[in-house]
């Protein structure tokens, strides 16, 4: 991404503005939607097999008969967990992206590491770290949710565990770019 | 064996205009032991979830223990699982729980017992089925046979007052087979537990009965003991007795 701003920077000869450009887009856009799409993809394909597996060896039938709530015992503490633990990994993967677009900056640009800093610390406000991080509590919740309702209604063996599967990750992914935009015009009101 | 615990009235189920339950009435009564006959596909499995609010049925009451089961709300039907143990057909294990886990599981659900409690009442569930040692293995690492056996330990963990039998004895060598059997007759004779067994083991239908039902196209084309079926005029019933069995 570093290499790609510094490429369209150059036209109008502001590759300066790379850490700008680089750390804007990442913790208000870039990070947690790629973030939220790989952790939908891994994490809530994992959800639905796990929870489509129980569901066709009649665990979750079993969990029910033995006066367990399904609902209490998979479904809200793996929601909160979304909840949770994709921030945290959003903003990993904010600060992971910032210094790797320093190091090309570096190599390719021979930027100051002082410089680039400054200028990604300068440009960061705080309402830009709560509009990129908030949305991702959102969508952990979307993930937990859309991997538990499928894998709840998994049917027809592995062949529906694979199907479940599947229906999470596009769903995921689809519902995912769909309400950043809704977020994204939400947290601009806000902030 | 004279109060009604379970009811079942005029019951309806069909899956995807397969009709499954076609207007099953039945009564079973406390400390009866109920045998469910019938070939593969004939809803019996389906009545015991039907029993417990698993699967809802299209028309029809179902009561149990008084309560009229598909009008309760869920917090109360919670409540009203904790009287009713099951053996599911696939046993049903947690396989992400060990075997002593799977078993504590409903004691930690349904009482407040000590670490120590707990594990002498998972201890003797496991003696009981002949299983000694295995606490700590996972359902993975489990024969068929010895995973119907800890589904068993764990469905009379709480000694509830019915216990509903999914093909108890199915892919058990025979000696486990009719040690599962003794067990179903001995829990009756001890505790009083009430249960249904739905198996197309007829040993087991003749050796754990008081009474038996057969259920064919959906309806039940008849009930009563293992002699009075055996002597039944209905075809399908004598099809049934004489195509599986010798005795």
């Amino acid at each position: 991404m570093a290499l790609q701003t510094i490429y369209g920077l150059s036209w109008y000869g502001a590759e300066m503005y790379v850490g700008s450009v680089v750390s804007l887009s990442l913790v208000r856009e870039l990070g947690p939607v790629l973030t939220s799409i790989m952790v939908g993809a891994r994490v809530g394909s994992g959800i639905a097999a796990e929870i489509g597996s129980m569901q066709v060896t009649e665990q979750i039938d079993a969990m029910r008969a033995l006066g367990a709530s399904p609902i209490k015992k998979l479904v809200t503490p793996k929601i909160l967990a979304g909840m949770i633990t994709l921030p945290l990994l959003t903003i990993t993967a904010d600060i992971i992206g910032i210094f790797g677009g320093m190091i090309i900056a570096i190599f390719e640009l021979e930027i100051d590491r002082v410089f680039y800093l400054n200028s990604v610390l300068t440009t960061i406000k705080i309402s830009d770290l709560i509009s990129g991080t908030g949305k991702t509590v959102f969508f952990g919740f979307l993930i937990a949710v859309i991997g538990c309702y499928f894998g709840l209604r998994t049917s027809g063996g592995t062949k529906g565990v694979g199907h479940s599967t599947t229906m999470t990750v596009v769903t995921v992914s689809i519902l995912i770019l769909i309400s950043d935009f809704f977020l994204t015009k939400l947290f601009l009101i806000l902030f | 064996m004279s109060k009604v615990i379970i009811e079942f009235k005029d019951v309806y189920k069909s899956f995807n205009g397969l009709l499954v339950h076609n207007g099953i009435s039945l009564s079973i009564f406390e400390g009866e032991i109920m045998s469910l006959l019938g070939g593969s596909g004939s809803g019996k499995s389906v009545l015991l979830k039907e029993l417990i609010g698993l699967i809802k049925p299209d028309k029809g009451i179902i009561m149990l223990m008084n309560e009229n089961v598909h009008q309760m709300r869920e917090d109360d039907l919670f409540k009203l699982r904790e009287h009713v143990g099951m053996l599911f057909q696939s046993s049903a294990l947690f396989d992400s729980l060990t075997v002593f886990e799977n078993i504590a599981y409903p004691l930690r659900e349904h009482f407040k017992l000590t670490e120590k409690e707990i594990k002498e009442v998972v201890e003797e569930k496991l003696q009981l089925v002949g299983l000694i040692g295995i606490e700590n293995k996972m359902p993975a690492e489990l024969s068929g046979g010895m995973k119907k056996r800890v589904g068993l330990a764990r469905a009379f963990a709480t000694e509830p007052e019915i216990i509903l039998y999914d093909e108890p004895t199915t892919g058990l060598d025979p000696i486990t087979a009719q040690r599962i059997n003794e067990l179903i007759i001995e829990l009756r004779k001890k505790l009083g537990i009430t249960a249904i067994v739905v198996t197309h083991d007829l040993h087991c239908v003749k050796t754990v009965s008081d009474r038996i039902a057969m259920l064919y196209e959906g309806k039940i084309v008849a009930i009563g003991t293992w002699e009075e079926l055996k002597s039944s005029n209905i075809q399908t019933v004598k099809e049934f007795i004489s195509g599986n069995i010798c005795v």
